[in-house]
């Protein structure tokens, strides 16, 4: 199959790009990596009438320190680069942690962090990971900017709050907390392949070892990126004994994500793969945060 | 149609420039305008890895990359490893291993671990598979390319 024709814009600047947007609206479409974009135009199942390619934005491209210990990632860095990157590792281990995860070297090649978010596949790494960071999203347009916290950019399936003139420009990273340890963990027929179901975690321990704050999100398990309020709830203030880590993923699995049944795994499959997913990653979080 | 660009790229060393429809992909423009068949086209989704290529050195998919964005880029492509007189010692390996059967995949999966031998000259086996593991083969049951990679990298390393 091959893409219908559509009108192509190159830009150099985010200011051109945004223009391109603006005039162009519901019409056009920004071409990040293309790993997802162009397999759904060469299906057809995408038909923007006009790409504006992001691909020679320079200025979309860049990994540097944020505020106190904290990291800002340019939308257009490709996943290769961040998996690379020094800074990464020391300041967002569990983002360094999940580069090599995402889909195949091939891909991660051409892939963006940017373009990752933005198609808010919630089978994604990256929209789970983001949520459970805490991140912070710089979305521009011609009118301005504006920021928006990971946990409300997700709307639902391939959904975000990005409106079409607007564009993702960059991801801000908070600083982990003292005393955390994370975790992110899969389960899928072939590796690197769309995942069954995957759970991200962060926990912080308060001095005597407690639970102080959970921060968990599951991958495939629902319409977006499916945080388990629920179950941190109930390891708030809690030892992280096996008890108290199982009851967590059980009510994780009963109350926080809505997973669907498909030609790969049954809804009931993945609830139970996703208990099993939270209760290891439950323990391997808080056994690094123990350490940190 | 839509209104052509102009495209100047190297792609095995040689310099070329064509005018192409920005939808025309980097696959079919390596296949139908430049000749070099030995991309092969499969799923042209990003999945099965046969049109993997290297773009500026790392290997990409050429499905899943417009030809008018290889401006002022460099491409390598099977055709860019060796010739039937002189093959690449990767290339060797694979004949001498029965690293294929149909030969479908196999540009991709050599593509794909030119530059992965280059920076790992001596992989485990779980690290072999680890690393074609985005090239998919429906013949070989991949055990012969694992070996076929391990008979590469005994080459390249001599």
């Amino acid at each position: 199959m091959k893409p219908p024709p559509f009108e192509y814009y190159a830009p150099t600047t985010v200011e051109e790009a945004v223009a391109h947007l603006a005039e162009h609206g519901y019409d056009a479409k920004p071409l990040a990596g293309g790993q997802s974009l162009i397999p759904m135009m060469n299906f057809r199942l995408a038909q923007p009438a006009v790409l504006v390619d992001l691909n020679n934005i320079a200025e979309l491209s860049f990994i540097r320190p944020g505020d106190e210990g904290g990291l800002s990632i340019g939308a257009m860095t490709r996943h290769q680069t961040v998996e690379k990157d020094a800074l990464v590792a020391e300041r967002a281990p569990l983002i360094d942690e999940t580069m090599p995860q995402i889909a195949t070297r091939q891909i991660r090649s051409r892939g963006t962090i940017g373009g990752s978010l933005a198609h808010a596949d919630p089978s994604a790494e990256l929209v789970s990971v983001s949520v459970v960071l805490d991140g912070k999203f710089r979305v521009v347009s011609q009118k301005g900017e504006r920021w928006v916290p990971a946990s409300e950019f997700f709307l639902g399936l391939f959904t975000s709050v990005l409106e079409p003139e607007e564009l993702l420009a960059e991801i801000s990273l908070p600083p982990l907390p003292d005393r955390s340890g994370w975790s992110l963990m899969e389960i899928a027929r072939r590796p690197h392949d769309f995942c069954l179901i995957g759970v991200v975690a962060l926990v912080t321990l308060d001095e005597e070892q407690n639970c102080k704050q959970a921060r968990i999100a599951f991958l495939s398990a629902g319409d977006g990126p499916m945080q388990a309020q629920n179950a941190a709830k109930v390891l708030e203030g809690q030892p992280f004994t096996p008890e108290v880590i199982q009851e967590a993923a059980e009510v994780a699995v009963a109350s926080d994500i809505d997973p669907s049944s498909d030609i790969h795994a049954t809804a009931d499959f993945r609830r139970h793969l996703a208990n099993v997913l939270a209760q290891r990653a439950l323990t391997q979080a808080f056994e690094r945060a123990v350490g940190n | 149609m839509s209104d052509l660009f102009n495209l100047s790229l190297t792609v095995n060393g040689a310099a070329y420039e064509r005018q192409v429809e920005p939808r025309l992909l980097l696959s079919d423009f390596l296949r139908q305008n430049l000749g070099l068949t030995g991309t092969h086209v499969g799923c042209e989704h990003g999945v099965c890895g046969a049109c993997t290529i290297l773009f500026d050195g790392e290997p990409a998919r050429s499905c899943l990359i417009f030809a008018v964005q290889a401006h002022g880029h460099e491409v390598l492509t099977v055709e860019g490893m060796g010739t039937i007189d002189n093959l690449h010692p990767l290339q060797e390996a694979f004949w001498e291993a029965h690293g294929l059967q149909c030969g479908f995949c196999t540009p991709g999966f050599l593509t794909t671990l030119l530059p992965f031998l280059e920076e790992n000259p001596d992989p485990s086996e779980e690290e072999i598979r680890e690393a074609i593991s985005g090239n998919l083969c429906r013949c070989t049951g991949y055990q012969h390319i694992v070996d076929a990679v391990k008979l590469a990298a005994e080459k390249m390393r001599t």
